[in-house]
């Protein structure tokens, strides 16, 4: 089976400093909301949008003689991440605890996977344009509680508190520095998007929080990538500062840029880059220091004595395994393969599991490239028009595979076949039965497409006389023809007959 | 009848059933008992109205012939279990009005086996000592004085209001639990039985935790036969409880057979402390004697990591506690300090902290805070762990040599006087676990038998160490030891 296309890697982001040009070198971890009915170890709620501290257990709420037990399908969903992303699945995991005090975080420390994570090594293949991606290498991947919610802006003395986040299952997916430019990053998340949305892992929404990232960029020197590559010493590359929090793959590139741009100032200005933590400001589009390396928590990580390791058997991996979706760049390889598509047609097609699954519904029986045509041109565009979702589409996947057909068959002219939509996506129906009720079926009778061109041309002597000086004119009489029948005739024969009979 | 608060638990379970008496009038005798021992300071929570509610249901269960184990049998509860709409507060000025949602597992299995809760029992703060001295409650008091000597005892810790209500007989039995040997060295203190199961055979959900790689519950009673009962009441396969062991609880009353003949007990040279009193090597050699006529066969063994338990103890139970006691930051329950005006959240939890955890327990949380930090976890957290599994290796090495259990002192004295390890080193205090703590640092049950008293009159324990899981076994050579001991003393009334 074809894996995925060939493709060639994109040259990195340079950035002409006032002395050097400098690259980028950007790694990142993506805290992804596992999609699960219930918390990771209280069995609370994880619904979105209740009360504030409605989905809160007395886990959730660390009251005194609490224990975590594991949802063992947060477990599984990690696990299908981690296949889908081609990476090893470790049979032996454990839990430690992250020690620190905030009020969002009742039992004083976070349940996390530092020194055994349930995932480790896999890839990404980053899609940057047809035939040019980046090859993005996966650390590891670990489970881990989130956090509650603090207010501070409801009362003039008071902070108020939500635990209803509290508790929930992340992902965290650590990616090696090898992302190298602020687009490649942002292609990074929405990569990371389609591919766990594909999986039903995690429903990507950047938007309630559910998938976040924090961004570590630093800058270096032309050359000194290649020497990190080849050596594996992170010497060789810049201090790098982590960007927290960042849930917009356009403030991403902001503020990767931002930061660049900050660190390659200092460099050249004879400074030095501090190691910290950093947070965005998207209303003055900059970067500002949250605290530094010597503010850096010591959060004391050992392991959860609550817990035990957490052992999986292979064949229990290896069942998720077989029930893992096509993923999108198999996806996006058959499509080309099979159907014939352009890469660029197949990746908008493959980009998620709704848009895939409607054209294939489309292709089914008839030309694939067809299909795909109307799909992206005519089905989105029209559903764009209506601010409507390829779920909500009115056209269903049958009645456009049916436009298609009557298409190919040669039944409907491409005009009639824009008409024939337009009566199907608002009014519905069968588009063979329209067709047929409607008399819209093109007329390939030559008989009567000869009669139709002779009586124009018989109409038309003038102009007959100045299309034989000027053949391009010719396209006139088609026009006149089409127009005569309601354009129903066929135009390729349409234009033979005009052409043959005005001697051109 | 008079005098039912000094049945056990075996005793009065009969007389229930043959109808001698009610669970009412037991409770009503333990009520009285415990109006009388205001002294003792071991009850620090009353709940005489539920159990009186307790005891007429657990009469009306009699009535109807469905009567487990424990019906109507009045018992004292630690107050580090979680009990519902009742003081759980740990013996800690943090946990001051906490009123659990929430009953233990412990605690609703006693009472779904019928048994009556008369009351929260004092404690060490967070069962972090060893005399009872760090609650909030002030001491619990050892009911056994030294003979012609007034002055007042601790009954050891951290279980210390446990021991001394079941010594005195203010309730047929207490719960108790156990992360160093707090189940332990208070039972050698007052003359009772008390055992520290597997870890993982007791449920810790709904137990306030202090270290959890190493807390157990588990019964203290007047007989080894009690805490057969009352142990298979407690204990059991737990969801909640991840560390919770998923086995088959088998029936510890009968495998009391007292027949222990050709049973392999270890005597392990390393316990054999410099300076130990002579009336404890004694006691010993006696203990060993008597398991021997009893038919057990005696082997010198030697468990070679032993003089690292104290320390590793003292270095892991310090770093869970500092991070299980985390939560207790006066943002959701418990005590919270009256703040300053301008005061943060950092402020907060520092005069919180401050006001609500006395010395002992900011001490450890100290310690543990230090020895979890950057740079220094590989030479003690880690270090630590690394000694805690070379201990639980000696164990299996000697067990599978075919030891069937090991007979050890259970403290390196009897009671000591309250107040006088006050300006001692605090490692003073910590000594007194040094033959229980390897038994936690292992998993494995032990349980401290009375065996006799030192010059002074004052209780001796041994302590008999078993295989995991092999708790019925182990209670059985320690109902030999018993019997063979042949303890009845009791202390003099004076309180």
């Amino acid at each position: 089976m074809l894996d995925h296309l060939e493709f060639t890697s994109p040259e990195p982001k340079t950035i002409a400093g006032a002395t050097d040009d400098w690259e980028l070198v950007i790694g990142m971890e993506i805290h992804a909301q596992v999609a699960s009915k219930a918390k990771l170890f209280s069995g609370a709620s994880t619904q979105f949008g209740n009360e504030p501290n409605a989905n809160v257990a007395f886990v959730d709420a660390a009251m005194p003689g609490m224990l975590p037990v594991i949802n063992e399908y947060c477990v599984e969903q990690a696990v299908r991440t981690g296949l889908g992303l081609k990476a090893q699945i470790n049979l032996f995991s454990a839990f430690d605890r992250k020690n620190y005090f905030y009020p969002d975080l009742p039992q004083g420390y976070q349940i996390s996977q530092l020194y055994h994570p349930i995932v480790g090594e896999g890839e990404v293949i980053v899609d940057m344009a047809p035939g040019v991606a980046r090859l993005v290498r996966i650390e590891r991947i670990h489970l881990e509680q989130d956090a509650g919610k603090s207010i501070h802006d409801m009362d003039p003395n008071m902070s108020f508190v939500d635990l209803n986040r509290t508790g929930v299952a992340l992902m965290e997916i650590v990616s090696r520095p090898d992302i190298r430019g602020p687009e490649e990053a942002a292609a990074y998340v929405l990569k990371m998007r389609q591919i766990l949305r594909y999986l039903g892992t995690c429903d990507g929404n950047m938007q309630n929080g559910n998938m976040r990232a924090d961004v570590n960029v630093s800058v270096c020197r032309k050359g000194q990538y290649e020497k990190f590559a080849a050596t594996g010493d992170f010497s060789h590359l810049g201090t790098r500062c982590e960007i927290k929090n960042m849930n917009s793959t356009r403030f991403i590139q902001l503020a990767i840029d931002y930061e660049a741009r900050r660190q390659i100032a200092i460099l050249e200005d004879g400074g030095e880059i501090d190691q910290e933590t950093r947070l965005y400001d998207a209303d003055k589009n900059e970067t500002r220091s949250m605290r530094s390396k010597e503010e850096a928590h010591d959060y004391r990580y050992f392991p959860d004595p609550d817990l035990l390791p957490l052992e999986i058997e292979q064949a229990w991996v290896d069942d998720i395994k077989a029930s893992l979706p096509e993923l999108p760049d198999d996806k996006k390889a058959r499509f080309v393969r099979d159907f014939g598509l352009s890469e660029y047609d197949a990746g908008v097609l493959t980009a998620d599991t709704a848009n895939a699954a409607f054209f294939e519904g489309v292709a089914a029986g008839t030309d694939g490239k067809l299909a795909a045509n109307w799909v992206i041109n005519e089905l989105f565009g029209r559903l764009k028009k209506d601010d409507a979702e390829i779920e909500n589409s009115p056209v269903s996947p049958a009645q456009l595979g049916g436009i298609v057909k009557l298409i190919k068959a040669g039944d409907i002219s491409g005009k009639i076949a824009k008409d024939l939509f337009e009566i199907v996506y608002t009014e519905g129906g069968d588009p063979a039965e329209i067709v047929e009720a409607r008399g819209m079926k093109q007329v390939t009778d030559t008989g009567a497409i000869e009669a139709a061109v002779d009586a124009v041309i018989a109409d038309n002597p003038a102009q007959v006389e100045k299309a034989k000086a000027n053949p391009k004119l010719a396209g006139w009489f088609v026009g006149q023809v089409m127009k005569s029948t309601g354009g129903k005739a066929n135009p390729a024969a349409v234009n033979a007959l005009v052409m043959q009979k005005l001697g051109l | 009848m008079s005098d039912l608060n000094k049945l056990t638990i075996a005793a009065a379970r009969d007389g229930l059933k043959a109808g001698d008496f009610t669970s009412l009038d037991l409770t009503n005798a333990c009520l009285t008992a415990i109006e009388g021992a205001g002294a003792l300071n071991a009850f620090v929570h009353n709940t005489p109205d539920l159990a009186r509610a307790q005891a007429a249901e657990a009469d009306a269960r009699l009535a109807a012939g469905d009567a487990p184990a424990m019906c109507g049998i009045p018992l004292g509860i630690k107050d580090l279990f979680c009990t519902k709409g009742v003081d759980t507060q740990a013996a800690s000025r943090i946990l001051e009005g906490f009123k659990p949602e929430y009953e233990s597992t412990i605690t609703d299995k006693l009472f779904a086996a019928g048994a009556v809760m008369l009351g929260k029992l004092n404690m060490d703060e967070f069962a972090m000592g060893s005399s009872n001295e760090t609650s909030v409650y002030g001491t619990a008091v050892n009911p056994w004085k030294r003979s012609g000597d007034d002055s007042a005892l601790t009954p050891g810790g951290s279980s210390g209001g446990s021991a001394a209500a079941v010594a005195a007989d203010l309730c047929l039995a207490a719960t108790g639990t156990d992360t160093g040997g707090s189940i332990r060295q208070p039972a050698a203190f007052t003359g009772t039985v008390g055992i520290k199961p597997t870890y993982g055979r007791c449920s810790r959900w709904g137990t306030v935790a202090f270290a959890s790689s190493l807390d157990q519950a588990g019964p203290m009673t007047k007989t080894v036969r009690d805490s057969a009962i009352m142990l298979q009441a407690m204990c059991g396969f737990d969801a909640k409880d991840s560390t919770s062991a998923n086995l088959e609880v088998p029936d510890f009353e009968a495998m009391l057979s007292g027949d222990i003949k050709g049973k392999v007990i270890g005597i392990p040279k390393e316990y054999r402390m410099e300076g130990m009193p002579a009336e404890i090597e004694k006691l010993w050699a006696e203990g060993t004697a008597m398991l021997k006529d009893a038919g057990a066969q005696i082997r010198d063994i030697s468990l070679p990591h032993t003089k690292y338990a104290l320390p590793a103890y003292y270095v892991i139970a310090p770093a869970e506690a500092s991070s299980n006691l985390a939560r207790y930051d006066g943002v959701r329950f418990g005590h919270r300090a009256t703040l300053a005006a301008g005061d943060g959240i950092d402020d907060m939890y520092e005069k919180t902290r401050a006001e609500g955890f006395g010395p002992e327990v900011q001490r450890r949380v100290m310690i543990g805070t230090y020895v979890l930090s950057a740079g220094f976890y590989d030479a003690y957290y880690n270090k630590a762990r690394r000694v805690r599994t070379l201990i639980k290796r000696d164990f299996e090495t000697v067990f599978a040599d075919g030891v069937d259990a090991i007979l050890t002192p259970a403290t390196p004295s009897a009671a000591f006087g309250l107040g006088e390890m006050k300006n001692a080193d605090p490692v003073q205090m910590y000594l007194n676990d040094v033959f229980t703590v390897t038994v936690n640092l292992a998993g494995l049950p032990g349980v401290s038998v009375p065996a006799g008293l030192d010059a002074k009159g004052l209780p001796l324990g041994l302590q008999l160490i078993g295989k995991p899981w092999d708790e019925g076994d182990l209670l059985n050579i320690a109902h030999s030891l018993e019997a063979r001991a042949g303890f009845v003393s009791k202390p003099a009334k004076w309180w």
